[in-house]
This record gives C-alpha cells, structure tokens and sequence, in this order.
C-alpha cells in the first residue's frame, strides 16, 4: 500500500511547504495539509508535524500548539500506533504533549545555528531507518532551542530500550561533543517512544530531499518510512 | 475577581544557560558577589469569580497544564482579591 502523508500547519509553522514538496513533489508520494484547527486526519497514514515557530514560540517551544483541535487527533492515532514525525519545532511539540519524552532547552551557545551537521544513524531497525544504507547522514540544523534534556532515568530508558535514533557526529563518524550543536545530552539529535511508531528530530530532512540542492540524504528517512507500508 | 501572579522557575538541576550568560554580565559589571543567577518566568492574570478555592483551582490547573513544563520547571503563584 502507498502512504499518504499529511502535514500538519500549525500558525507560524514554516518548514510545512518544504516537507509536503519532499514527500509530494521529490518522492511522488500522495500528501495533503492539515489545519491545525481541523480534527480529521483526512486518512493519513503518516503525520508530520513541521518545523517553525508555532505560535510565535510564546511560553516555550511547542507548548501552545500541543493544545490545537489537531493535536487530540494526533495524539489518539499516535497511541494506536500510527506514524508520527516530528522535525525540529514538532519534536519539541511532540516533546511538550507527552508523545516523546524529555524537554528542550535553550542551546549551550544560546546562539541559534543554521548549518549542516552529520547525525550517526543509532537505531538501523527503526522504520525511520531500516531501509537506509548510509551509516552517516548530512542534515542542516536551524534552532535556538535543541539542546534535548531530560532526567537519568529516562535517558538509561531511552538508551537501553534502543530509542535514540540519531547522534551528531564528525564527518568521518567520530562521537564527540565538539560535534554537537547545541549541548544536548549524549549528543542525542533524534529519539523515539517505546512503541517506535512516533520520532522526534531536530535536523530537517525535508531541507535536504531534491537532488538539485546538492544533498538529498533527507529523503532517505521519508522513503524508509514509505517502505514499512509498502512491503 | 482575582488577580494571581505566577512565578515559573527552572528546577535546580536544570541547566540554565540564560542564567549563565546574565552572571557573566554581572562580573564585566563588577558584582564579584552574584552567584547562581537564574532566569524564571512571571506571569500575571485576572480570574473572574468571587469564590477563591474555584480561582485556586484555575491558576493551578493552568500552570501545570501550560504555564509550566512539570519536567523541567516548578512554579509559584499569590491570589490577591482586586474589586
């Protein structure tokens, strides 16, 4: 079966055109936005949360828009394992509504950086990953607020049960934390919930998915995910 | 009515970066004796009741359901009746 995707506008969402055109325009899949003010999820098989701002990031990143009409649908498809991606500011929604666990912190420089950085791909089962055969990818990154966090405990969860998905790394794959860009805990870029069915990531895949860019590493995770249903 | 004030504060084990940056502004002013500078929240609002434990109960639920991130942060708040 192919997938459709739907990408979820939140206001002040602004990566939401750049993901529809990687899954429609880039991968050929069928795609269809979603209002965040909506509750029908319009028989999306895979949901998007984009990156941006939403709600102008008022309070702290992510935490009003967890409150949206979409949000309940979100949540309730998310629970009964359907799949949700979460890139940048909707990871920190994902975050903000209990869908994934932890927080975002402002980065260490408390600088916003925009650049390419390279993500050590952890978790190869995932459906975010499986079908990737790369070992390092090539992201840009674009936030003030990526510097994940969250309490001991959590992060052995998160590490035992396999749910970091993405590292930053070197080029060459070295694990360090000069490598990393905003400070955030075990260099974690990417990590998933017990279930594995919902990732949060800050790098944007969607940036990176037309070949005429120079770098189409994104759409290597949209297309493994488009596998797990096609298979 | 009432109006409450709400003071949201990072838990003391998070990291606070802003803090960090403001107590190096401290010392480039001189104030050699500042330590530990964190950076919180404060919030201000009107409830419109006249029964104080329906307003409690409001300016709790809103600052554990949105004004404050439970994981992170913890919060305070006054409820002073205004006419």
């Amino acid at each position: 079966m192919k997938p459709k995707f739907g990408v979820v506008v939140f206001p002040g969402s602004n990566c939401d055109h750049d993901a529809y055109y990687a899954v429609r325009k880039v991968l050929g899949f069928d795609a269809e936005f979603l209002w965040h003010k909506e509750t029908d999820l319009k028989g999306c098989d895979i949901i998007i949360l984009p990156g941006g701002f939403s709600y102008g990031d008022y309070l702290r990143t992510g935490a009003i828009a967890q409150f949206s009409p979409i949000m309940d649908s979100v949540y309730k498809f998310a629970e009964n394992g359907g799949v949700v991606i979460g890139i940048c500011n909707g990871f920190q929604i994902l975050l903000e509504i209990g869908l994934l666990s932890g927080v975002m912190i402002k980065n260490e420089s408390l600088k916003f950086v925009c650049k390419n950085i390279y993500l050590g791909i952890e978790n190869k089962d995932s459906i975010f990953t499986k079908s990737i055969s790369k070992k390092i990818l090539k992201f840009p990154v674009a936030h003030g607020e990526g510097n994940y966090f969250t309490d001991e405990s959590t992060l052995k969860t998160l590490e035992t049960n396999n749910q970091i998905l993405f590292r930053y790394i070197s080029p060459s794959g070295e694990l360090d934390s000069r490598f990393n860009p905003n400070g955030s805990l075990n260099n974690i870029a990417g990590i998933m919930n017990q279930k594995k069915n919902v990732m949060g990531l800050m790098p944007h895949p969607e940036r990176c998915c037309d070949p005429i860019l120079g770098n189409s590493d994104g759409a290597l995770i949209f297309q493994s995910v488009a596998n797990s249903f096609l298979n | 009515m009432f109006k409450a004030t709400v003071i949201v504060k990072r838990r003391p084990k998070i990291l606070d970066p802003e803090g960090k940056a403001v107590e190096q502004g401290a010392k480039l002013l001189g104030f050699n004796n500042v330590k530990q500078t964190r950076i919180g929240k404060y919030i201000e609002f009107f409830v419109d009741t006249i029964d104080k434990s329906i307003a409690e109960k409001e300016v709790r639920e809103y600052s554990e359901k949105l004004l404050s991130n439970p994981i992170m942060e913890d919060f305070d708040y006054t409820l002073e009746e205004v006419k």
